[in-house]
This record gives C-alpha cells, structure tokens and sequence, in this order.
C-alpha cells in the first residue's frame, strides 16, 4: 500500500520546524511587530524622561537598549510553545523519532530570527537617537548579535515550564530575568569598556561563551521541562 | 524490524489526583491485532492511552513493546509508534497541506505536494489542500489529522477516539485504513464510544473498570 517513503535525518526535521515557525511569524505579523515596536517606545522614552543632557545620553545609551531590548525579546517567549501546546502539535514534536532537543533548538533559533535579529537591526537607529557613534553602535549591534541568541534559548526553558500555568507571563520573567544578568552585564558593558580604552574583546568572548554554553545545555533544559508539561 | 511485534501490558495502574483509576491490567496484542479499549468517562482510557505512548510515566507494572519496556527503548520505540490524541495537531492558521507536511516530517517522513494531494484526496479532501485548517470544520479536521496515519510507517497505532466527529464515509474510511494497517502486520490501540467493525479483524476488547 504505502510505497518506502524517504526517511527524513534530523537536520531535514530541524529545517522543517525553523520553516514552519519562521512562515508563522511572517504571516502572524502583530506577534513579531509588538516587541519590536516595544522596543522602540521604551528606548524613545528614557530621553525624555531623564531629560536631554548629551553626556548623560551617551553614557547610558548601551544600558538603557539593552535593557529595553532584553524586556522586548522576552514579550514574545510565551508564545514560543503555547500554540503547540493548545493544538497538541507539541505532543507529536515529543513523540517524533527525532531527539526533542534539537526541535526545540530549531524553534529557539526561529525566535531568535523573529525577535532577535530585527533587534539587531533597529538598535542603531535608536542608538542614533542618544548620540553614540559609529564604533560604539557596530559593537552595541555585535554584542545584540552575540546576545540575543542566548535570550532565546535561556528563555525556551522558562517558557517550557510556565507552559499551562495560570499567570505564566509574570512568573516567566521572573524565572528569566535572573539568568539574563550575566548576558545583560557582559553585553551592555562592551561599548563603556571600548570607551574605556580597554578594548571590548573580552566581553565579546565571554558573550560568546555564554552562547555555547547555552546551545548546549538549553535544548535539554527545555526538552525535559515540556515533558513534564505534558504530563 | 519484521519481526512481528508485540504490545504487553502487565499489571498496569494508573492513578490521577490521588485516586486509583485502573489497576492491574494485563493484557498482550500480537501483531495484526487491535485492541478495542472500553469503559465508562473519566476511567482513565486516554490517561492509558497516554501512557502507552510514552507521554505520561507509567507509575506501577509495565507496559513491553518486543519484551522490552518502553522507557528503556525511547528511541526506536518512538520510530514504532504514530499516535493521534483528542487533539487534532493542527496549527489553524496554516495551510492543509503545510500542516500534513509538517506533521509527517516531524515523524521523519519526507512528502512532496504530489503524494500531499492524492493523500488528501483520498480523505475527501480535494481542492482543499490550500485552505487555511481554521475554515475547515470539525470532521474535516479530523480528517486531515488521520490523513498522516495513511502515510505513517509505524507499525503501533495509537488512536484516541477516532471516530468522534467523522460522518458515515469517514468512519468507513477509517476503519478500511486501519484494517489494512493490521493486515500489514500492524498493531491498533484505539477508543472509541461507537462499536466500529474493522475489517474482518475482530477487536481484542479491553475494558477499564474502576477498582
């Protein structure tokens, strides 16, 4: 009846589920503008509030968008697993031959070029905004694309936990927000310490090691708290 | 992997919230068979269901997959195995075709619009293919959501309720998909509140009664 169809590899599977995430992204347009223009509003609203003294700008400029740029990534976490979860697509992503980890490494690596990349793009134009110049927005945009990465793939696991819980918005940023500091710190610092004179190599580095260390242990963090969601 | 399989059940319990709902069930499904699960609401039919599919932890006895407990053969057990729960696995705002393509590549099959369609086709929906599944009505759903059995190549069918929401021809449809499958060697687990003759195979019956 059934002639021997092709067996799918893991990485096939993968690109099949960083498709279909990134086609739902693009055809559910609000969901990937409001952060976005969250993002925008909350880097708009610092000068205006702390008044329009350059000096004082500048020096804040790479705190305050990362900050702002932080909160934006994570709005858009709790819907990385909630749909799937309403649907029962999540129970077949479980159930499917191909190790849940690296499905959920796909779908953190689709929110991070949904949330993450237009981040990055949209950061100078803000940075523009407090008066940095060039090289400390290419290092502001190098850290963002360090950075943002790694937000989504320690955020898979909160979502992965607060999956079915009433309230799940609140109690995911506070599961998340602590283990955004190291990410936040390291990033946010990189252009003060280029300004410094102390050059921003060592901050890239340990941004990048945060993000190997978080490819690693993420996908089996998150694959283990959405089975116990789906107990 | 054409070894006929076997599915045991061996002193099964399950309890939900602090109350027992079933206990020591055994029971053993040889290939070619299908085992018809009775019962009453709320006696734990998808909870075992669940269970046999790895989704929810087996608490007390076993359940053997080839003589060998599931959980210590995940991954070739999982290759064995095509489940389709009271939920439809389909994301609304995608297309049919985008959802029955996804879903068959999550079970690592590689489609292609062509077979897509003649699947489609054969499950009474033609010309639907690029219709968004949220203009689709309930049995339709249904419908595209059995369409990955067609294609599945597990040998362990695990069907929650089955029938719910299908039409005359879709329950026939159905039944023909399934005894075909056992006729293949295949093994059916399925629930279901109507009594469906498959085929010619007569259902192992297993009925949970609470304790």
């Amino acid at each position: 009846m059934t002639p021997t169809p092709n067996i799918l590899g893991a990485g096939s599977v993968m690109l099949a589920v960083l498709k279909r995430e990134v086609a739902l992204g693009l055809r559910q347009k609000g969901e990937v503008l409001t952060p976005l223009v969250f993002f925008m509003v909350i880097a708009s609203l610092f000068p205006l509030g702390v008044g329009a003294e350059s000096g004082l700008l500048l020096r804040m400029a790479p705190g305050v968008l990362w900050v702002s740029a932080l909160l934006a990534a994570m709005l858009s976490l709790q819907r990385m697993f909630a749909t799937d979860y309403a649907d029962g697509s999540l129970e077949q992503m479980v159930l499917s031959p191909t190790p849940l980890g690296l499905l959920v490494l796909a779908k953190a690596l689709a929110h991070f070029l949904l949330s993450g990349v237009p981040l990055v793009l949209m950061a100078p134009v803000l940075g523009l905004q407090f008066g940095l110049d060039s090289r400390a927005l290419g290092i502001l945009m190098l850290t963002l694309l360090l950075g943002t990465p790694t937000l989504s793939l320690i955020g898979s696991i909160g979502a992965a936990l607060t999956l079915g819980v009433r309230g799940a918005g609140v109690l995911l940023s506070l599961l998340i927000l602590p283990l955004y500091i190291p990410v936040l710190i390291f990033g946010a610092g990189a252009v003060e310490a280029d300004a410094a004179g102390l050059g921003f190599g060592g901050h890239v580095s340990l941004l990048s090691a945060l993000l190997v260390l978080s490819l690693f242990f993420s996908p089996f963090a998150t694959a283990a708290a959405l089975r116990i969601s789906l107990e | 992997m054409d070894t006929p399989a076997t599915l045991t059940f061996s002193k099964l319990a399950c309890s939900k919230g602090g109350r027992l709902l079933f206990k020591d069930v055994d029971c053993t499904l040889a290939a070619g068979h299908w085992l018809y699960i009775a019962g009453a609401n709320g006696v734990g039919k998808t909870s075992l269901l669940r269970m046999v599919c790895g989704l929810a932890p087996v608490e007390a006895g076993q359940i053997l997959w080839n003589h060998t407990p599931i959980g210590a053969q995940h991954d070739s057990y999982r290759q064995d195995l095509c489940y389709l729960g009271h939920l439809n696995a389909l994301q609304e705002s995608m297309s049919v075709q985008e959802n029955l393509m996804f879903t068959s590549a999550l079970g690592g099959i590689a489609l292609d619009v062509q077979k897509a369609k003649s699947v489609l086709e054969r499950f009474g929906l033609r010309g639907r293919s690029q219709q968004l599944v949220r203009h689709l009505s309930q049995g339709q759903k249904r419908r595209v959501a059995l369409s990955r059995l067609a294609l599945s190549t597990a040998r362990l069918w695990v069907l929650d309720e089955p029938y719910v929401a299908m039409d005359e021809a879709g329950i026939q449809m159905l039944s023909d998909l399934i005894a075909t499958h056992l006729d293949h060697g295949g093994l059916a687990v399925l629930t279901s509140h109507q009594r469906v003759p498959v085929g010619t195979h007569t259902a192992q019956l297993l009925e949970l009664k609470a304790p």
